[in-house]
């Protein structure tokens, strides 16, 4: 089964646990400037929401990289990279329509979220279950469910 | 591994900034943050200098553990001398500033001199820019924050600053953070105006690493853990802090009208439910709690007011969600002025986070002038026209944006209750100690408070020991010294690692030991040590103390908790015992009876 980040920002606090698993599995320090996963606070913290890549079935990067560094994970479904065949032409990141590929200075290589190969560590950093990991079928069911219990009836007798 | 082991040395008079190794024997001997920073002041300032004048030194310090996965890992400390006591000065701070320092590469940052021109520090990483801030002085925490990004193109920047406030010497300005995270006590604000330095805006990319990562992650799942299932925690998350209000309340230990009374009959409308409940206008006071860096405790408070409130019905720039009430405010804008008006206090809270003053010292002083005004011995005159009457809510917002701008009797406000009450030839209406206000407690009913208060080397403050747990089941002073010491100890170890002391409510010194031993270099991190640094740093505050001029006659209350006996509660009728701990405590911590630590005790701690 394949599966997905499903994020709630109306549960994240903004702690940016997430931020610092994410650096630590990807480049050993904790890190948050190399986070594949970003907290955007707005409202002076009213609102704080985690954005990272959705992994696109139709992946525009994928299909703009030159030099095929990046393929699809049919086990996880991720969309990764191959270091070392990424030549840092950044054209990924233009393609991407929601800038969440980025090229990174330190390593001249792109970087992205590649759901830390089935373990994704933000998810397992979150300490209030605004990230989680679920089937990538059902993102929606959680709140399926919570608007079926408004149509809820008495039991029948 | 832990450290950065690189400090970042700024000159304001020469205009230089550089880095220098960390020393390392240092570190091991005071782990960071605020035990680092004091060794730091304490062996490069003279205690005698003039706080305000370029002599002084300003230090920004993190922790070993800052920046780490370790729950609450956000803090960092101000350590200087404070403007307010003429003491040393350590506020320590949480939001996102002091993570963002670290990752620049640096465990602490010194700042000396003055600088003849104001300017603000722009870091990124290695690149270190002294820039002139004459575009942003004269404005808010707020607007500085704004602007800084903008100008520089970055908001990944994170912004420390201070307002008018700290620009004019109010002596209980603050550094505020990520707009509503404060360095907040002492007036640690008024240093940084002092030396003309508008802000500091930093943005970090190195990193940080621990020893032995696996240990590391290992501890990190535990103490998580243990803090989620913790109901303590449960409640800073759901309640915040401002949850204090209701047992201090129940208890009687809650100081109303200047400490005349404990208790305050309209606690029920700015307590926690109150916060959470909705209006009939359908206004909700609290939105959301927030988290500081790392933090899985999340207790901040983010809040707005209601827009039909005579702060703001006009003013739609505050209709925006901001730092809502924490204990510490409610408190010193509520019962300490018996205000009961939610939006009144809220609106408060969001100025003084806005121009960057401390509430508790400037409720305190507020307290006192409301006091000094229903005696008679200042009026309308002074006070430009305002009813400075206790229960005037508008008098609260009026003054509260006074001091922020430092106009009128905002600035004799700034000046502190000690010397606003000796200017006005009362100083037994002042409350405080080593001239800094007190937190919401009452030292006649918690008795050990009072002795944390006293002895408390930034003088009174509720954050620097925890006696609580002994101060609910006893309400006299026997036996309070020795726990009063050792939560000193242990606390100031824990201020040094930069953690908060709220997973307190969670972990004990065996679980900051893990986290401290997993991620710092050496292999003898023991529970004995720790403690022992803790003990090691208070020393050195003392120390600096007593050389700075203060002495055992500092170390006092009041008169009104010494002689005037609690009106109600749980301590009816008591005063302080005070006269029966201080002795008590002194030759627990291996002082003399005039409270100088023995040769013996420093020869012990390694600092003879």
């Amino acid at each position: 089964m394949q599966k997905s980040l499903l994020i709630d920002p109306a549960k994240c606090t903004s702690c940016l646990q997430c931020e610092m698993a994410c650096s630590l599995e990807h480049t050993g320090a904790f890190n948050p400037a190399r986070s594949r996963i970003k907290i955007f606070e707005f409202e002076h913290g009213a609102q704080a929401i985690p954005y990272t890549c959705t992994q696109c079935a139709e992946a525009w990067c994928l299909h703009a990289c030159p030099v095929e560094a990046l393929t699809r994970n049919p086990e996880t479904g991720a969309v990764e990279l191959n270091e070392s065949t990424c030549v840092g032409c950044k054209v990924c990141t233009v393609a991407c329509p929601f800038g969440t590929i980025n090229y990174v200075p330190e390593t001249g290589k792109v970087a992205k979220c590649d759901l830390c190969g089935g373990d994704p560590k933000c998810a397992e950093a979150c300490p209030t279950d605004a990230i989680v990991y679920v089937d990538a079928g059902w993102t929606g069911y959680d709140r399926m469910r919570d608007w079926a219990v408004r149509t809820h009836a008495e039991p029948r007798t | 591994m832990g450290w950065q082991k690189k400090i970042l040395r700024v000159n304001l008079t020469a205009g230089t900034a550089a880095s220098e190794p960390l020393n390392m024997e240092w570190a091991h001997e005071y782990l960071g943050e605020r035990g680092l920073a004091t060794k730091y002041l304490y062996e490069e300032m003279d205690p005698t200098a003039d706080p305000m004048g370029p002599d002084n030194i300003l230090i920004f310090a993190t922790g070993p553990l800052t920046g780490t996965m370790a729950s609450t890992s956000g803090r960092y400390a101000v350590v200087t001398k404070g403007p307010l006591t003429h003491a040393i000065a350590c506020s320590n701070s949480g939001g996102k500033f002091g993570a963002e320092l670290k990752y620049a590469g640096y465990d602490l940052m010194i700042v000396e001199g003055r600088s003849p021109e104001p300017v603000y520090l722009h870091i990124v990483d290695d690149e270190v820019e002294i820039l002139p801030a004459e575009e942003i002085w004269g404005t808010t925490v707020w607007h500085t924050e704004e602007h800084l990004k903008a100008k520089h193109q970055n908001p990944l920047l994170k912004v420390a600053s201070i307002g008018v406030a700290g620009e004019s010497g109010v002596r209980y300005a603050c550094i505020v953070n990520d707009l509503h995270r404060a360095a907040g006590r002492s007036g640690v604000g008024a240093v940084m105006g002092s030396k003309n330095l508008k802000a500091v805006a930093v943005h970090g990319t190195r990193g940080v690493t621990v020893k032995d990562p696996k240990a590391f992650m290992q501890a990190v799942r535990e103490t998580h853990a243990m803090l989620a299932d913790n109901s303590g925690r449960k409640g800073l998350t759901e309640l915040g802090t401002n949850d204090m209000i209701d047992s201090m309340q129940e208890f009687g230990g809650l100081p109303t009208e200047n400490f005349h009374k404990v208790q305050f009959d309209g606690v029920g409308k700015i307590n926690p439910g109150a916060m959470q409940a909705t209006g009939p206008e359908g206004h909700r006071n609290l939105i959301t709690n927030k988290a500081c860096f790392g933090c899985t405790i999340a207790c901040g408070r983010i809040a707005h007011i209601n827009k039909t409130h005579f702060t703001i019905v006009n003013r739609p720039e505050y209709r925006h969600a901001s730092g809502g009430l924490e204990y510490e405010t409610a408190y010193a804008f509520g019962p300490l002025l018996c205000i009961d008006d939610i939006d009144a206090l809220t609106y408060a809270a969001f100025v003084s986070n806005e121009h960057g003053y401390d509430p508790i010292s400037f409720g305190g002083t507020l307290a006192a002038a409301m006091e000094l005004y229903e005696m008679g011995v200042i009026g309308k005159d002074d006070t430009d026209g305002v009813e400075l009457k206790f229960g005037n809510a508008e008098a609260l917002t009026i003054m509260a944006e006074k001091t922020g701008k430092y106009e009128g009797f905002g600035k004799i406000l700034g000046l502190g209750s000690k010397l606003m009450c000796e200017k006005y030839g009362h100083p037994e209406i002042a409350m405080h100690v080593k001239g800094q206000e007190f937190a919401g407690y009452d030292s006649r009913a918690l008795q050990g408070m009072g002795l944390g208060f006293v002895t408390s080397n930034r003088g009174a403050c509720h954050l620097k020991h925890d006696v609580f747990a002994e101060d609910m089941e006893d309400q006299t002073g026997k036996g309070k010294a020795k726990p009063c010491k050792d939560s000193q100890d242990k606390i100031a170890m824990i201020d040094s690692t930069g953690l908060c002391l709220f997973t307190t409510c969670a972990w004990d010194v065996p679980e900051f030991r893990r986290q401290i031993a997993a991620a710092c270099e050496g292999d003898d991190w023991t529970e004995e040590r720790l403690i022992e640094i803790g003990e090691r740093v208070w020393n050195v505050e003392r120390m600096y103390n007593l050389k700075a001029g203060l002495t055992a006659a500092d170390d006092t209350l009041p008169q009104r908790l010494l002689e005037d006996p609690a009106p109600s509660g749980t301590a009816k009728g008591k005063v302080s015992d005070l006269p029966q701990m201080l002795p008590e405590y002194y030759e627990y911590r291996g002082w003399t009876s005039d409270g100088e630590p023995t040769t013996q005790t420093l020869q012990r701690l390694g600092l003879k």
